[in-house]
């Protein structure tokens, strides 16, 4: 009858990524909440759809092919009103790689800041026209001030930290609501084989920060919630000594 | 003037932008209404309803509707009030004849139109009902556009879908009320000090007199759950020689703006040492005279106190349960604080007969009024909690005060309402008048 959850139909973009599913798990949907998972991966996403106990659709989705998710967006919005957008696609790539191979450095770009830009826009003419909705942006502390050791990456998400708060301020009086969360190392996939920097988090804890977050209304969420001082000391170190940071 | 604002209600929590325009005459109005705007036409009174009930998401809010004018008949004790007359407008005509408005909220700020279309109530209801039974006459614009007087005996359907029918079934312009005599504008107010519920809520209902409200501090707990102040007042008998030595006046005393902060002062232990505090401050029963303003308005006694909860804003739950379901009061206090909610004012009524109004909010029983500050984790868990609760006794919650109430507990609450919705049909055939609230809780399309 009532429900604390008032999430009804949800968007996972990226939805084989981990913190997606973690997000998902912790929000406790009600038993009659349709999820859409749009991603690459098929069969991880339907490894999760099983985990989930909820009606799934699954989406093709490649955050690169910018020129369709104009179509992709419809089709999610195609069943009716979707309450909740989480912006979760996103890829990681080590700097000494990517100066190898700048082609990839474009790829990284174009998924984890072009292809984010151009999906969530034509999500956020649909959840405006409906007068209601969230959106969940995956930022990262990486987008506060750009290191040596992955400075293509920290930008994209800097890129993706401003996008999102410009986003929410022009959607302010909307019914839309933007809810950017800045996790600090997330121990996982994506990061395997890297030694965890300090303050490491992982996708179960930024899954529970976020849904504390929405039941809140909070519109920034930083994971571990220390990170917000830590991000101030970040931007103050002077830069001969941020330069011999190796990471 | 045409103008995209964003607009919220007095909590702040949902702003939403609209296309903002008034005052107009009334033949721009219903050239308005009869354009038949898409997102809707809604008229929004002085924005005092807590949630989204004065807002229309990319749709027309008219704001306010008309020139606030204010015609008193003396001789017949009536006031004929435009709807974006504010009752402080009417009360400072009306109080020099020794006339006063029959149900008096909170706040002086609120309009006439606003009043009508929340079916308002004041500490008196119990004894006089909320404004529905005061009503003479409301003048309105439908949703075609055209002219409609409503009573209570030409139309009754009509008339009660638009008392307290949130806006949704026309425009309304004027409101014609019969006024109550008074002799004097000094309130004799009784304030006597209970230990804990039981005592506040036999406080309550064993008073005769006129007025009684109660102050529950929302932060006690255990056995002290639900101790408060019990306030009973009434009018004198006749006038103060020493206060209103030249004849009853009504002036609201000079206000002070509060600051808007930049961030939620209220936390729980804040919650806590200020209600403590008022507590202990009280006298355990105490006599004064007072005037109007002070007994009815205490709130307005600091402008714009709303912005000072921060730039979350801040959340009112107002229920009414039934006779018997005191429990649930009892709960209703605990459960906010086992949230850490952070409660800080509480407010305690005794209700009598409900009014005819299918949308109405009062109902025989007790109302219980918290406020707290919207940002709290622990809220809206809490509060589905307490819309559970409500519904299974049978009580409801106030649409006026409502930011969040999903449907299907509407749906419980209020009933179908069938009846309701069909005289918004005969009223506004094509669903001119539409709101936020409106459509979060299907009241209208859209």
């Amino acid at each position: 009858m009532t429900k604390s959850c008032p999430y009804h139909r949800v968007l996972v973009l990226g939805g084989a990524s981990e913190i997606g599913q973690q997000v998902l798990a912790a929000l406790h949907l009600p038993p009659d909440a349709e999820v859409l998972l749009a991603g690459r991966d098929e069969q991880r996403m339907a490894a999760a759809a099983e985990r989930l106990t909820r009606r799934v659709r699954t989406l093709q989705y490649d955050a690169a092919a910018t020129g369709t998710h104009q179509a992709v967006i419809e089709k999610a919005f195609a069943g009716g009103d979707v309450d909740l957008v989480i912006s979760a696609a996103g890829i990681l790539a080590g700097q000494d790689v990517l100066d190898g191979d700048p082609d990839r450095a474009g790829l990284l770009v174009q998924t984890n800041l072009t292809g984010q830009v151009t999906t969530l826009l034509a999500a956020t003419a649909r959840l405006r026209a409906q007068g209601h909705g969230t959106i969940v942006v995956l930022s990262s502390v990486a987008a506060i001030r750009p290191r040596r050791a992955n400075f293509v990456y920290g930008a994209t998400k800097a890129g993706l930290d401003a996008f999102a708060r410009g986003l929410a301020d022009s959607l302010h009086g909307s019914g839309v609501r933007v809810l950017l969360v800045r996790p600090g190392f997330v121990i996982g996939r994506m990061t395997r084989g890297l030694r965890p920097a300090p303050l490491a988090t992982t996708p179960a804890a930024v899954g529970r920060a976020v849904a504390a977050g929405l039941a809140r209304d909070a519109t920034v969420v930083w994971v571990p919630p220390v990170l917000r001082v830590f991000a101030v000391a970040l931007r103050l170190i002077p830069r001969p000594i941020w330069r011999r940071l190796r990471r | 003037m045409d103008a995209n604002q964003v607009l919220t209600g007095w909590g702040r929590t949902r702003p939403s932008r609209a296309i903002v325009s008034g005052p107009m005459d009334t033949c721009a109005l219903q050239e308005l209404v009869a354009s038949r705007p898409a997102r809707g036409v809604l008229a929004r009174g002085a924005g005092r309803s807590y949630g989204d009930a004065a807002q229309n998401l990319d749709g027309h809010v008219v704001t306010p509707v008309t020139q606030p004018t204010v015609e008193l008949d003396v001789a017949a004790g009536t006031v004929r009030a435009s709807a974006s007359a504010t009752f402080a407008e009417v009360l400072a005509k009306a109080v020099p004849h020794g006339l006063i408005l029959p149900v008096l909220p909170g706040t002086r700020h609120l309009t006439m139109g606003g009043a009508v279309a929340a079916d308002v109530h004041g500490k008196n209801q119990h004894a006089d009902g909320s404004i529905a039974a005061w009503i003479d006459e409301i003048e309105l614009i439908d949703g075609t556009g055209a002219l409609r007087t409503l009573t209570p005996d030409s139309d009754p359907e009509a008339f009660h879908a638009t008392v307290g029918g949130m806006g949704l079934t026309g425009l309304i312009l004027t409101v014609k009320i019969r006024m109550m005599t008074v002799r004097s504008a000094m309130i004799k107010v009784t304030s006597c000090r209970h230990a804990d519920l039981d005592g506040l809520l036999a406080a309550l209902d064993g008073t005769r007199e006129r007025y009684s409200v109660a102050w529950v501090d929302t932060t006690a707990s255990g056995r002290s759950l639900g101790r408060g102040i019990v306030d009973t007042g009434d009018h004198l008998a006749g006038p103060d020689p020493l206060r209103e030595p030249d004849g009853l006046t009504y002036r609201p005393p000079h206000t002070r703006r509060a600051p808007a902060m930049p961030f939620c002062p209220v936390t729980p232990l804040w919650a806590r040492w200020f209600n403590s505090l008022w507590f202990s401050q009280a006298t355990s029963y105490r006599i004064a005279v007072t005037d109007l303003p002070t007994f009815y308005h205490r709130l307005d006694a600091v402008d714009g106190w709303n912005r000072a909860i921060g730039p979350r804003g801040l959340i009112q739950y107002q229920f009414v349960v039934p006779d018997g379901a005191e429990n649930v009061i009892a709960r209703a206090l605990e459960t906010v604080q086992r949230h850490r909610c952070a409660p800080f004012l509480g407010t305690l009524k005794r209700f009598g007969e409900a009014s005819k109004g299918p949308l109405s909010f009062p109902m025989r029983g007790w109302s219980l009024a918290i406020d707290m500050p919207a940002g709290r984790p622990g809220l809206r868990h809490a509060l589905a909690k307490l819309d559970y609760a409500v519904t299974a006794v049978g009580g409801r919650v106030y649409l006026a005060k409502d930011a969040r109430l999903g449907r299907a507990s509407f749906d419980v609450m209020y009933g179908p309402q069938t009846a309701w919705r069909a005289a918004r049909a005969r009223l506004d055939p094509d669903g001119v008048f539409q709101s936020d609230l409106g459509r979060r809780l299907g009241l209208c399309a859209g």
